[in-house]
């Protein structure tokens, strides 16, 4: 099957909560994503949010580093790659991201995952030599 | 934090004035709330029309400033855009929040 050459967009991106925002709002003023319609806009969005938010979070929560945001777009989707040099995720898994329960004392947290596992596909994780990647799939 | 506020009788109405309420700003979103609950003892709105992007740190935030109201002083939204109410509904916190599509006479008499 021939393939369809996609369109890469590459960001390094400061792990701190201002950078990533700025950063986010930079990406979906790119010109190789003014075809997404408005709902995969708005995924795209949300879900980089929480992907790039876990990582200054988690990964990075002892030490500074920089996140690498790698996008290739093709007709059918999205692939998105994220590059970190933080800590592993815990036992070098990714979290079950099972929705929190909404009874009793609200949850203020704990939705992140659970939004990247409903919005995404093919979601993949891996450590290698110190880094992180992740990769997955969102609909344009 | 930009968010403004009015007095419509027993009730406080604010609007955040910035697109975004995200991981950047959440901390400061809730302060900023905090202060605000202050200046009445009534219900409170919260108008996000116009806020075009929430995450889930910023969904994190307006819960835990409908928790500091306290069970007896209801938080109501207001206007909310179809990313905001996206995250919403994925999060079933749709069910949770009392939502309005606009500000109307209804919303203001309830009181």
């Amino acid at each position: 099957m021939a393939s369809t050459e996609g369109t890469s967009l590459h960001f390094l991106i400061p792990a701190q909560p201002d950078a990533v925002s700025l950063a986010l709002q930079r990406v979906m003023r790119a010109r190789q994503l003014t075809m997404l319609t408005a709902d995969g806009r708005s995924t795209t969005e949300l879900v980089l949010a929480e992907v790039l938010n876990n990582v200054v979070e988690h990964a990075y929560a002892r030490y500074p580093g920089e996140i690498e945001l790698r996008l290739t777009v093709d007709p059918a989707c999205l692939h998105c790659q994220i590059i970190d040099s933080g800590l592993p995720m815990p036992e070098e898994r990714l979290p079950a991201g099972d929705p929190p329960n909404l009874g009793g004392d609200l949850p203020e947290g704990g939705f992140g995952w659970n939004l990247i596992r409903t919005l995404t596909t093919g979601l993949e994780y891996h450590r290698l030599a110190g880094r992180n990647y992740l990769q997955f799939s969102l609909p344009v | 934090m930009d968010i403004t506020v009015e007095k419509q009788g027993n009730l406080l109405l604010a609007r955040v004035a910035q697109d975004r309420i995200d991981a950047a700003c959440a901390i400061q979103f809730k302060d900023r709330m905090r202060e605000i609950s202050l200046e009445g003892q009534g219900r409170v709105v919260l108008d996000l029309s116009q806020v075009t992007f929430i995450d889930s740190s910023g969904l994190g935030a307006v819960v835990a400033v409908r928790k500091a109201l306290g069970g007896e002083r209801p938080l109501e939204l207001l206007g909310l855009t179809p990313t905001v109410q996206k995250v919403f509904r994925l999060t079933r916190m749709d069910s949770i929040f009392t939502l309005h599509d606009r500000w109307d006479d209804g919303l203001q008499d309830a009181v």
